[in-house]
This record gives C-alpha cells, structure tokens and sequence, in this order.
C-alpha cells in the first residue's frame, strides 16, 4: 500500500516521487491551481501535473506521506488517490508500437523512392543497385516493425489457434525471402515497397487501437483505494495505535473520527453517526447507525466518533469480497473473441489454401518451380490482410471519438463489439436511472425563513444540509448571522437568531428517512428530499426499445421507491437484490441465451456489471464501477446509454462493409495473382487504394454519429 | 547516374534525422501528456522568474 519511490541517484536523496490520481482536473486552471498549489507547501519540491492522465507526479520530502498529500490536494479543492504502480507515461507496449510505426513508415517511404525508380524503367546495374539498397533497408526495419506481429502469431500457433497474424506473418515473411532471392540472383520483381508497406498499413492500425484504449483509461484508480488505509486501534492499556490496514485483525478496537473512512467491517460498541455507505451499495443518503450495528470497510463516518470492534478485516471485508467477484465475473469476457479475429479464422485457411493450389496448380501447368513459387507468394502478398487489419480499428476509433464529444467514453474496440450485441438492458435504480442526489424542495418554507435555513445548513457538513445549502446559494440567498451553533449528531443543527431558538433537526414524527424540519421559534416547515429521475430517463429507455431492447430495473432499494420509479417507466422491477443476486440474475439472463446490457454505478453493481455482457456506469459512478464497466458517460442526461448502442450498432455495420471491400478486393486481385500477372507495382497500388478506402468509409461514421 | 551516389545518402539521411527526431522526443515524453500540453499555454504566469 505505498506508492512511493526513490529518486534513481541515490538513497541519500531526501525527496522521493509519488504518483496520485486526481480525476477531478479539467482545466489549465486546474493545472496552475495544483501546480503552484503544492510546490508552495512546505516539503514538496515539485509538481508535474499529466492531463491526459489526470495525475500528478509530486517529488516531495519523505516526511510527507500519502495521506499528507491527498489532504493538500483536498484543501486545493481536488480529489485525489494514491494508486500503486501507476506510471506516469503510457504503457511500454504501446510505444513499442509507436516506434515500430515510425520505423516501418520510414522504410517504407525510402524503398517506395527507389522503388519508382525501378518502376520507370531503370534497369541493368541500377536495378540491381536499387534492389540491394532496398534489401538493405527493407530487412532490418521488418525485423524490427514485424516484431509486434511475429510474436503474437508464435503465440497462436504455439497455442495451436490461428489469429490474424498468422497470415500476416507468413505473408510478410515470404514476401522478404522471394525479394532477397530475387535481389541475390538479380532478377526483375522485388516486394520489399509491399512488405514494408503491408507492416506499416497494420502497424496504424494497431496503433490506433491501443490509442483508443488509452484514451478512456485516465484516472480510474484503483478498487481498494477507497477503503481506509489506516485505522487508529485502542489498545488494552487505553492507548492508540496507527495501524496499517492490512496488519488489523479481528477482535480489535478501532477508533474512527468523524469523516474517516473504516479500515475494516466492524460492529459498533460506542457512539452513534450517520455512516455514508455510497461506496458500498450506491445510496447516496447517510445511514443512522448506533451501538451494536454491523459497519463495512470503505464506509465514511460522517458525523461523530464512533469505536467498532473488528469483525473482518484485510481479504475478509465485504468490499474485498465483491472485489474477488467482481475478478471472477470478468472472466468471461475476456473470453470474448473479437471480430477481426473470427474473420482471421475463416479467412487464414482459404487464403493458405488458395496459394497452395496455386502453386500445385502451375506446377502442373509445367511452369517450373521457381515460378510456380513466385505466383504462390505473389498470391499471398496480394490478399494479405492489410485492408483487413485497418477495417476494424479505423471505424472504431472514429466512433469512439464521436461518441466522446458527445459525453460516452468507450474503453476499447471489444467494448465497442459487445455493446453493439446487447439484446436487454438492466438498469441500476439509484444514481443510474435517478441522479443519485437528494434535491430539496423548499417550497414549503416562506422566503424570511430562507436565510436562516441557509446558515444552519452550512454548518453541517451532513449531506442533506449540503443539499439545502446548494439549492439556497442557487437561488443567491445571504445566509443570515447566527450565534451559538451546535450540531448534534444524529438530531440536526441549533442555534439562536435574535434571540430566537433556530433548529434544522430531524421531523419529529417519522415520515420516512429523507426529511427535515426547519424550526424558527415555535413555527416548523418540513423540507422533503426527493431524489429525481434522469430528466431523459424515460426517452433514453423508449430508444432503446425502438432499437429492439427491453429494459429492466434491479436494485439493492426498498421496494416502494422503487415501484414508484418502475411505474413511471412501466419498466419490470426487482428490489432488495444484493450484489450476489444480482450477480445471479445476470447470469441467468446469459444462460437464456439473452446478452444483457448493465447499467450501473454502486460498487454493489460492480459484479454484475463485469460479468454482463456489455456494461455502462455513469461518471458519478463508484471507481470500481467505472473501472469495470466498458463505458463511462458524463452529465446529467441518461441518453448517451441508447446513443452508444445505436451508435456501436453503426460502427459494426461499417465493419462489415469494410470487410465486404476487402474481400471484393481479393476477388478483382486474386485472379490476377493466379494468372502470374501481378508484379509490385501492382500489389503497391491494390493495397494502398484498398486501405485508403477502408478509411474513407469509416470517416463516414463521424458525420453520421453528429 | 553519378547524381544518385549524392542524392540518395541524401533522402536516407533525411529520412533517418527525422526517425532519430522522432524516438528523441517520445523517449524525451513529448507525447505523454497531449491533452496538458495544449492547455498549459493558457496558464498566466504571474509570478515572473
């Protein structure tokens, strides 16, 4: 659980680096504000903040810790996590893939210039020059930019699978072998401008496969990062202890202040507060707990201290329990055979095959080894999946980047493959259909009460007094001077205004959990909360029906809210559904052979939402949920949900046009390789022309998704 | 003919700057932060040093 590490020179340096990661920032006012924020506190040298990323690299005194750190971003207004093992630049692999494009892009413009040579007419000693040239060029930079795919199709093979870089491989690699022995015995076709090419065509697209996965991965941290990290343990003797979360075991007593997080489920043997279990299940109002009541790792305690004796700690706890199910229920997924490469399963053998006959079939004809071969590799090189290994990539990163203007951001191209497959939609109730935080309504208070409602809300940092004190400064309300304010825990907020007793407390009568009273003198006006659906909420669930998706609702809430909520849809309900059983509904939606789409935000959600086909979880969504969940949409509207179907539906639809191109371009050039007549300017300008209109017809999705 | 034994070193040499050029300023961590470093030129530094 430390995210620290040394300085390279030497252990004597006294700094050291953290990474934490604040998905709050937006903004170069951010950037300045964070920055300057933290190198002007005492102890840190410097801060590098990685937009892109949404983190910072702090270089700081080893005094500081973690969670000096994280309270210093707080205090600047900024959430922030430490999250271990987190680089601060994107993955290895995908530079290796950037280098590899770099360098295959040069050697393939370099052999293209000679190669026009040899194409207009040059001949004789100049040829042959250019053709050594070439080789000289041609065989370190394919060693080096093939790497990605000859070590992936080793894989498959060794595995016994076939994937597309089986073909490719054997392509490229023939190719190079017939070009080096053209080159060696000086004869007339050289293929090095088509190897080169073919590595360079494939190599964008895999890059632009993995920049879309980096796109979306920015600032997720990690599962446990919510769970406290440290707990302070009462000792026999009376004493404290700051424990590490890790070391707590059960029987201990912990000590929680107010707004720490547990570090372990417990039950309370001291104290009562209001807990925010959000984390947990989802539900944004605060729960009332007192003595004898069970607690979980990763609740926050809002209002008072509180002493719990441990009952389950580190891998015990609940939430690391729906961590392990939610590792569990991913499973499947990444089961999931993407497109590309169920094509590459039918299309590998016949194209294997094609050569073959084509060989056997001149060799037949008498045409001689050597040129029975030369056809039987021009054949290959020819209908090597260059169009192919764009046709996927290049619609879906058009997609995805539509999608992201609109607020929906899609983790990865298998993300987008699944969501476009969904046949039924499940919908999380709270904070998914609903927006998941109490709104006031203040009608009933008259407009003198407003400025002393709006004083004693500020003063509690309770979630419906923030609610109160948010609509109020809304509407520019001046909160009004009080004197003596006290808040109690689990009652409200007092005080004195003109010598008038002034209270914000809980109703007397209990007319459900989410009220107050404000109370001046001997007047009392009730203020409800009310937790309101998605103002498209019902337009989002009728665009996916027009798309052919039923939905419905499974929620951890009671079931009279929530049959509230399904009749306003006339959406089918289930409440009361634990994470398990939710886990189990899902399941059983597969085993019928549905593939269900999951629309969540609770980490209560989070194993369903892994294990369901495609899923969805809204940008207020618990980290693990976003983290799981295969997109992510922004802001208030539930729409970008049906957006994303329909738009992935599009996306799968210019795919399998883009095959259609690249298989209609193997018909027009196959036949031309078998009758012999293919020489490299052919195959150069057949490939080019074939990827270029694979990605025109993908550029089509970005008008079509305005 | 003897143009080429001049302008081919040429184009190679060209094209291996601008390669060097390239994994310089990725290994450099040019590339990391895209997003950053198209806002950052909007931060006004006030405090001149």
């Amino acid at each position: 659980m430390n995210a620290h590490t040394a300085l390279p020179q030497s252990d004597s340096s006294p700094l050291c680096q953290t990474t934490l990661a604040v998905p709050g920032m937006r903004c170069s006012a951010c950037i300045a504000k964070i920055e300057s924020g933290l190198t002007a506190i005492e102890g840190i040298a410097a801060a590098r903040v990685n937009l892109s990323a949404k983190r910072v690299a702090i270089s700081h005194d080893r005094k500081l810790d973690d969670l000096d750190l994280t309270e210093a971003l707080q205090r600047l207004g900024f959430e922030a996590q430490a999250v271990e093992g987190l680089p601060m630049r994107g993955s290895s692999q995908d530079r290796e893939l950037l280098k590899a494009l770099a360098v295959a892009g040069f050697g393939m413009m370099n052999i293209m210039l000679l190669s026009v040579g040899v194409w207009s007419g040059a001949d004789g000693a100049t040829r042959e020059a250019f053709h050594w040239l070439s080789a000289l060029i041609a065989l370190p930079v394919i060693a080096y930019a093939g790497r990605p795919f000859f070590v992936s199709a080793l894989q498959a093979v060794r595995r016994g699978t076939s994937n597309m870089d089986v073909p490719i491989s054997i392509g490229v690699l023939l190719a190079t072998g017939l070009s080096l022995h053209e080159t060696l015995v000086g004869g007339e076709h050289a293929y090095f401008d088509g190897a080169t090419m073919l590595l360079f065509f494939l190599l964008a697209g895999r890059a632009l496969d993995a920049e879309m996965r980096n796109r979306t991965r920015a600032g997720v941290g990690a599962l446990l990062g919510r769970m406290g990290r440290h707990a302070s343990v009462l000792r026999p003797d009376g004493s404290t202890e700051r424990m590490a979360a890790d070391t707590l075991v059960p029987g201990m007593v912990m000590l929680v202040a107010a707004g720490e997080a547990l570090a372990a489920d417990g039950t309370i043997e001291e104290g009562a507060s209001a807990i925010d279990n959000s984390m947990l299940t989802g539900e944004s109002t605060p729960v009332q707990v007192g003595i004898g009541e069970r607690v979980h790792a990763g609740a926050i305690n809002m209002l008072a201290p509180l002493r719990v004796r441990i009952t389950a700690a580190a891998q015990d706890t609940a939430i690391a329990e729906i961590a392990h199910l939610m590792e569990e229920a991913g499973q499947s997924r990444s089961r999931y055979v993407r497109i590309a490469d169920r094509a590459a399963r039918l299309y590998a053998p016949a194209v294997h095959t094609l050569a073959a006959l084509a060989f056997v079939g001149w060799m037949i004809a008498g045409a001689g080894w050597h040129q029975s071969l030369v056809i039987a590799i021009a054949v290959l090189i020819i209908t090597c999946p260059c169009a192919m290994g764009l046709a996927v990539p290049a619609a879906q990163v058009v997609a995805s980047g539509a999608l992201m203007k609109r607020g929906l951001l899609v983790k990865d191209g298998s993300a987008l493959e699944r969501l476009a497959e969904v046949d039924v939609a499940v919908f999380d109730k709270t904070g998914t259909l609903t927006l998941g935080e109490p709104q006031a309504e203040l009608d009933a208070v008259p407009t003198r009460a407003l400025p002393i409602a709006l004083a004693l809300a500020q003063a509690s940092r309770h979630p419906l007094s923030r609610s109160i004190a948010k609509a109020l400064a809304a509407q520019g309300i001046a909160p009004a001077k009080l004197e003596g304010v006290r808040e109690v825990a689990g009652d409200g907020v007092f005080a004195m205004h003109a010598s008038e007793a002034v209270a914000l407390r809980r109703p007397q009568a209990d007319a459900g959990q989410m009220a107050v009273e404000l109370v001046i003198a001997d007047e009392c006006w009730p203020v409800r909360f009310d937790d309101p659906l998605r103002c498209d909420a019902a337009q989002a669930i009728d665009r996916l029906r027009s798309l052919g998706i039923e939905s419905r609702i499974l929620s951890g809430d009671r079931d009279a809210p929530l049959a509230k909520v399904a009749d306003e849809l006339g959406l089918q309900s289930l409440g009361n559904v634990s994470p398990q059983e939710k886990l189990a509904q899902l399941e059983q939606l597969k085993a019928a052979g549905a593939k269900p789409l999951m629309v969540g935000d609770g980490l209560n959600d989070g194993p369903a939402l892994a294990s369901a086909h495609a899923s969805i979880a809204p940008g207020t969504a618990s980290d693990a949920s976003q983290q799981v969940a295969d997109a992510v949409f922004i802001g208030e509207r539930l729409m970008p949900v049906a957006h994303a179907v329909a738009v992935a539906r599009r996306t799968m639809r210019v795919v399998r046009q883009n095959f259609g191109f690249a298989i209609a371009y193997n018909m027009l050039a196959i036949p031309l390789a078998l009758a012999g007549v293919v020489t490299p300017l052919i195959a150069a300008i057949a490939m080019s022309l074939s990827s270029l209109i694979v990605i025109g017809n993908s550029l089509r999705l970005a008008w079509a998704t305005k | 003919m003897n143009a080429l034994f001049v302008l081919i070193p040429i184009a190679l040499g060209l094209g291996a700057a601008g390669l060097a050029a390239f994994f310089w300023s990725m290994r450099d961590g040019q590339y990391d932060d895209m997003d950053g470093a198209a806002v950052r030129i909007l931060i006004e530094d006030d405090n001149e040093d």
